[in-house]
């Protein structure tokens, strides 16, 4: 049932808005849009020598699933290059039922997204943008 | 005598389905409406005891498809009050506004002009975008005021000389507001502009006197106004049809066809390349005549009704903000909200738990949607067939996502 979805550790999770805001001097930033339903999600980051993110900050203007997801993954990607985060990554797609086996934390929280497949990509396209900006 | 909401509910089969327990609050009618037995038994006889091709076949199957089919055609002239030779069947009200942008547009010179406004679904901002490429003309935007309406005292500065068409929403699928046609007409005629309105929302609220508008083209789209989807229709004048080329070319569209040259069919079958989508043109027939035998007063009065219980009810809910008319004047049952902290798209998700079906979001009017600086909105949109039930439900669901979304 829908009302199922937002669960507490979701609400938590964008409620948290870990990295929400702006960088200073950000090394990269890159935006991504959903055109379907007009999400919109900036990333900065600040690299550090090796390409690892020393820093990260998001913009959201997009529905709670999409906040919350990018509250988790600014809560992880400290430390991670472009294949780490692709790595965390699964844990995002495999809470929503797109990969098989367990999600690690904080990802295993979108569990109920599974169910919702018209909200999966709001989960997913914090993702898109800190790709983008690693690329 | 009061509008009988319980005899046009009986008549929509899945307003009595129960779904995960609730039943259904369907208010996302300005995406897609339901559809009564009326349609569905027509759609049914057709593919039943006369489906066949149409102006084809000299066999009683082909020749009841094809009195089914412009059978269908008499009953949409009849709803918009022209002739039936001036309706064009088209795959959708998008097919039908990309037709015009085509064929029309084709007789346009570079440096022509098409007025927009700020409020357009993208269907008719898109089309005249790709014209605007491809021959270029200019286009030209109507801003639209803080309560969601087309601000119609800037259009007599925007006219020029080079104004050819004027391109707008009857009825704005955010706001609900009902533009002033005989405005629009007057200040068209002042530069010698054409006037084309997009009636996808209005076309649901019952019949249209298009003569009275004094529009030259109109089009709107089957399945918003409780017919199939995959139709739409074109009307327009008939002397502006005989002069536009066709949009699509093959079957049915021609006079005569050699190797050297073709000659074209005259309107509407010019217009309808290849075979039509006979089925939902005979549905959307029986829509229309469906929708000729309400009591439109009666159902006007009992959405605004419905209207005025939704605004009130918002109004008591802390942080819940109408964009569009705040007043019940000039406006359809199309009514857009916002609820401060909460996104449109999380108050709609929480109102499928409600068993609340809305639309939320841009409603494919980004350009809108910027203009205010908005994430989107919720949007309810009423039929005849809603009542009291469905507001209560949808109320709810907002203050539950109030309180537990914030």
């Amino acid at each position: 049932m829908s009302d199922q979805l937002y669960q507490d550790r979701i609400v938590a999770l964008a409620k948290a808005k870990t990295g929400a805001g702006k960088l200073e001097s950000p090394t990269k930033s890159a935006r991504r849009d959903n055109p379907l339903c007009g999400d919109r999600v900036t990333v900065d980051i600040r690299l550090d020598g090796q390409g690892k993110i020393a820093e990260i900050a998001h913009q959201v203007r997009g529905c709670l699933l999409c906040q919350a997801s990018a509250s988790a993954l600014s809560s992880i990607a400290v430390g991670r290059d472009a294949a780490g985060i692709a790595d965390i990554r699964h844990d995002a797609e495999r809470a929503v039922g797109r990969e098989t086996g367990e999600a690690r934390e904080p990802f295993a929280a979108f569990a109920p997204v599974a169910a919702h497949k018209s909200r999966q990509e709001c989960v997913l396209l914090p993702f898109e943008a800190l790709k983008d900006a690693l690329s | 005598m009061s509008f009988n909401v319980q005899a046009v509910r009986g008549q929509f089969p899945i307003l009595s389905e129960i779904i995960d327990g609730r039943p259904v609050h369907y208010l996302d009618n300005g995406a897609s409406a339901q559809t009564p037995l009326a349609v569905l038994d027509a759609v049914r006889t057709y593919e039943t005891t006369g489906r066949a091709n149409v102006l084809r076949g000299v066999h009683r199957l082909a020749e009841r498809a094809t009195d089914a089919y412009e059978n269908a055609r008499a009953e949409v002239a009849a709803f918009l009050g022209v002739g039936p030779m001036e309706i064009v069947f088209t795959g959708g009200c998008t097919a039908a506004i990309n037709l015009v942008a085509y064929s029309y547009g084709s007789l346009l010179k570079p440096g022509d002009r098409i007025l927009l406004s700020e409020l357009e679904h993208h269907s008719n901002i898109v089309p005249w975008q790709m014209l605007r490429a491809r021959a270029g003309i200019e286009i030209d935007m109507v801003p639209v005021t803080v309560d969601g309406r087309i601000d119609l005292e800037k259009l007599p500065g925007l006219l020029t000389p080079r104004t050819k068409l004027i391109s707008l929403a009857h009825v704005s699928n955010v706001t609900g507001a009902v533009v002033d046609v005989g405005a629009v007409v007057a200040a068209a005629r002042s530069v010698g502009a054409k006037v084309m309105l997009d009636g996808a929302q209005k076309a649901p609220h019952g019949p249209i006197d298009l003569p009275a508008l004094g529009v030259d083209f109109y089009v709107f789209a089957g399945h918003k106004a409780y017919g199939p989807n995959g139709i739409g229709v074109l009307w327009a004048r008939p002397e502006l049809l005989d002069a536009m080329p066709p949009f699509m070319g093959g079957g049915s569209m021609i006079g005569r066809v050699t190797f050297a040259e073709t000659t074209w069919a005259p309107p509407p079958r010019r217009f309808e390349a290849g075979t039509p989508p006979i089925g939902p043109a005979i549905g959307l027939g029986a829509a229309c005549k469906w929708m000729r035998a309400l009591d439109w007063t009666g159902a006007h009065a009992h959405e605004m009704t419905m209207v005025q219980h939704l605004m009130d009810g918002l109004q008591k809910i802390d942080g819940a903000r109408i964009f569009g008319p705040a007043g019940l004047q000039n406006r359809y049952p199309v009514v857009s909200f916002m609820l401060d902290g909460v996104h449109p798209h999380d108050v709609a998700q929480t109102l499928d738990s409600f068993g609340v079906a809305v639309r939320a979001g841009h409603h494919c009017a980004q350009p809108l949607m910027d203009r205010f600086d908005l994430d989107g909105t919720t949007r309810v949109s009423m039929a005849p067939y809603n009542d009291g039930s469905d507001i209560d439900a949808l109320l709810t669901g907002v203050r539950h996502a109030a309180k537990t979304l914030r």
